[in-house]
């Protein structure tokens, strides 16, 4: 395997640098403010309103922002890749390409790669492949279950060692309330993370879109929102029992909304994720028989969108997802019942979501709240800030920058993206990783 | 062609067909469905002469592209094209063909170098025909896709009606049984619904799709309410892979709820007629009796089915370039 140069050096790492003249936005401090932030070593120095009141030191590398927001890098808790054994669909390489465009510097991969991530060799593997052909940071979640077929739990106490962030069988669930009991139960003890993809397996079988007139309209098989709210509901029956740390990986109905928040309001340690695509797009969207809106859990109706995006201002829901799943074209191809489901979104997730501040549904600081900072606590990991002493994972934005999506020049190595020719307000245009700009646009 | 503005159709050119395929009832006005039937009209008479032979597709190819085994739909389509003088090609696609690797997409697109002038597909995917329409160059006509729509269908079941009954927009139709599975039943409610119909549909709940009450029917479980007064009574096939497992317990069980026999229809008026799309399984929605009994116009909606197919091929043919 030849060795690729990942990262082009548009900033000289070694030279500190210093961000002026930016809107600082840094949830964990609660700061929106005019201000500057001081990179030096891989790591954030001070970031705020008064880091300049000394003046700039000298010999730094001076950039200037013009008002643009500095905010952490984004930290995406849910992105499918095809490294190892899908590799024509996307590489951890081709990932992190469109991540950095995205403004997400850290990526944390899903295990349902071939072989499944459920070794503690294979985390290694992937931590390997990672620093060596990556630009942005990248924490892999390994398989909850062995080979992700629901019976036998992972050794999680090594695979946490090896590196695995939380565990999970990605887009499957986990059908046996006997085995969810006993890996929560489990992981309890090494105090790891359990990500549940909530969706009633035969309820869901043969269905590709929600259940409801717009199903019925289209013929196609629907699948009722019961499905995930029943799988919710008893998983948060199993915390209770078990006093596990669980997230809810994506959640879409606006009961979901309120079983989390009675979960949290019982004081169980749970915390839920919702998709950008959840959050923008309703089940209209797929308009005549759209295979690029196909997604798991399917697209919702307008009542539920807006029910989760109200979840989400408030608190109840705590990290938004691109959930990044490439689809080989051939996957496409096909009609809508037998397309594959799942579509990109490493470098829409932003932009996509900058809609709900536009709107006014959400404010700055909670949407880098959600993006960044939630999604790095409940990992554990000391990213989504830009506290002092934080590694230099951080984006400039230009919140006003009007563009319209064109598939061919977005940079993962799948395109089917479900926002072809949508017109989004706002991009990353800098984005740097370990005090290196690893994109600039 | 016939020039009498139908009743309550808008102001269009009559005979002109205002798409260039055919993919579905839906988006077709009332007059849209009204010269296509008075059109077919005309194609009875052809069907019934000795000669049965028209030359306006003379010179035009036309692929029958059936994804989904269909007897009777084929020949039809087969027959129509032939008596308007189109050369008409077959193809029969074995699933297993397509999961050597063949996309849709590869398939249309390897059948259109051929070009065709128009192609009529089935496919047990809803929204296939949709899709392969966007990829081709010639005229599409949905011949069945998925759960979703049957056009033709639902067209020739409106020229039978209409010929029995006159003014559809008086008529009560009750559609019975596997609501949920069948595209009939959905390109039926969009087009009586179109022309001013009451619509109802009856059969056991675990058959009927969530939210149809708003594609404009009432919904019935038992058979005495929802063929009270009814004009045309409409039962659907119930494939035999949905009576084991939990849409219907047995084949007994429905025949004794939703089956139709002569005590069933005699909730219906008294001068009802009963149809059927066929292929019917005898004995499980319909009682051999009433199938072909004195009410029944199963057999003449054969015949009208080539009627109505020989219209929209020649509705569509006005739209072909003329090189």
């Amino acid at each position: 395997m030849p060795v690729t140069t990942p990262n082009r050096r548009l900033t000289d790492p070694a030279r500190p640098t210093v961000f002026s003249s930016a809107r600082v936005i840094d949830p964990a401090r609660g700061l929106d403010a005019p201000g500057a932030v001081l990179v030096a070593e891989g790591r954030i120095i001070a970031a705020g309103p008064e880091v300049l009141n000394q003046g700039t030191p000298d010999g730094w590398e001076i950039v200037d922002c013009a008002g643009k927001i500095v905010a952490p890098g984004l930290v995406d808790m849910r992105v499918f890749i095809g490294e190892p054994g899908h590799e024509h669909r996307e590489t951890i390489a081709s990932a992190s390409r469109a991540a950095a465009a995205g403004g997400v510097t850290t990526m944390i991969t899903m295990p349902d790669t071939d072989p499944v991530i459920d070794d503690p060799a294979l985390v290694d593997f992937v931590m390997r492949r990672a620093r060596d052909t990556a630009r942005v940071r990248v924490h892999p979640m390994a398989a909850l279950t062995r080979g992700l077929k629901g019976n036998e739990t992972v050794e999680i106490g090594l695979l946490s060692e090896a590196g695995a962030v939380a565990f999970t069988d990605g887009r499957q669930s986990v059908s046996s309330a006997l085995v969810m009991r006993r890996s929560l139960r489990y992981a309890r003890d090494f105090g790891a993370l359990i990500v549940h993809h909530v969706e009633e397996p035969t309820l869901a079988a043969a269905g590709v879109v929600t259940e409801g007139e717009f199903a019925t309209r289209l013929g196609l098989a629907g699948i009722p929102r019961e499905a995930e709210i029943i799988m919710l509901e008893r998983d948060m029956r199993l915390v209770a029992l078990t006093g596990g740390r669980y997230h809810a990986a994506q959640i879409s109905t606006s009961d979901s909304v309120e079983i989390i928040r009675a979960a949290k309001a019982r004081g169980l340690d749970v915390t839920a994720g919702v998709s950008v695509a959840h959050l923008t797009l309703n089940e209209l969207d797929i308009g005549t028989y759209r295979s690029f809106l196909k997604l798991s859990p399917p697209l919702r109706a307008e009542e539920d969108r807006l029910a989760v995006v109200a979840g989400l201002a408030d608190g109840t829901i705590d990290v938004v997802v691109s959930s990044h799943d490439p689809q080989d074209v051939e996957m496409k191809r096909h009609p809508f019942a037998e397309a594959g489901s799942g579509a990109i979104g490493l470098e829409t997730l932003l932009p996509a979501a900058m809609r709900l501040v536009h709107n006014g549904d959400l404010d700055w600081l909670r949407l880098f709240a959600v993006l960044a900072l939630n999604p790095a606590r409940r990992l554990g990991l000391d990213v989504g800030t830009l506290s002092p002493g934080a590694p230099a994972a951080l984006i400039v934005v230009d919140p006003n920058l009007a563009w319209v999506v064109v598939r061919s020049q977005l940079k993962s190595h799948s395109k089917n993206t479900p926002y072809e020719e949508a017109r989004f307000e706002g991009r990353v245009v800098r984005t740097i990783v370990g005090g290196e700009t690893v994109f600039e646009g | 062609m016939d020039t009498t503005e139908p009743a309550g159709g808008p102001d269009l050119p009559p005979g002109i067909f205002p798409q260039k395929h055919l993919l579905g009832i839906e988006g077709l006005s009332a007059g849209d469905i009204n010269a296509l039937l008075d059109r077919a009209e005309g194609e009875i008479l052809v069907s019934r002469q000795v000669e049965k032979k028209k030359n306006v597709l003379r010179g035009r190819t036309q692929i029958n592209l059936f994804f989904e085994a269909s007897t009777r739909t084929q020949s039809s389509f087969e027959i129509a094209g032939k008596r308007l003088g189109a050369d008409v090609m077959n193809m029969s696609v074995a699933s297993s063909s397509v999961k050597k690797g063949e996309t849709l997409i590869d398939t249309a697109q390897t059948l259109n170098a051929m070009r065709p002038d128009i192609l009529v597909v089935r496919h047990h995917a809803a929204g296939a025909v949709h899709l392969l329409a966007r990829k081709v160059s010639c005229s599409v006509i949905n011949a069945g896709d998925g759960a979703h729509e049957h056009p033709t269908q639902a067209l020739l079941d409106a020229l039978t009606m209409r010929r029995h009954m006159g003014d559809i927009s008086r008529l009560t139709i009750a559609i019975c049984g596997d609501v949920l599975h069948s595209r009939v039943a959905r390109s039926n409610i969009i087009l009586l619904n179109t022309l001013g119909a009451r619509v109802r549909v009856v059969g056991p709940s675990t058959l009927m799709p969530k939210g149809i009450e708003r594609m404009g029917v009432s919904v019935h479980t038992s058979m005495r309410d929802g063929l009270k007064d009814a004009d045309i009574v409409m039962m659907l096939r119930l494939q035999r892979e949905r009576m084991a497992g939990s849409f219907v317990p047995s084949v007994r069980e429905y025949f004794r709820y939703w089956g139709l026999d002569q005590e069933k229809l005699a909730f219906a008026k008294p001068e009802a007629l009963v149809m059927h799309p066929g292929p019917m399984n005898r004995g499980v929605e319909i009682d051999p009796e009433v199938a072909d009994g004195p009410q029944s116009l199963i057999a003449e909606q054969v015949e009208m089915g080539v009627a109505v197919r020989m219209a929209v091929l020649e509705a569509l043919a006005e739209h072909l370039p003329n090189y």
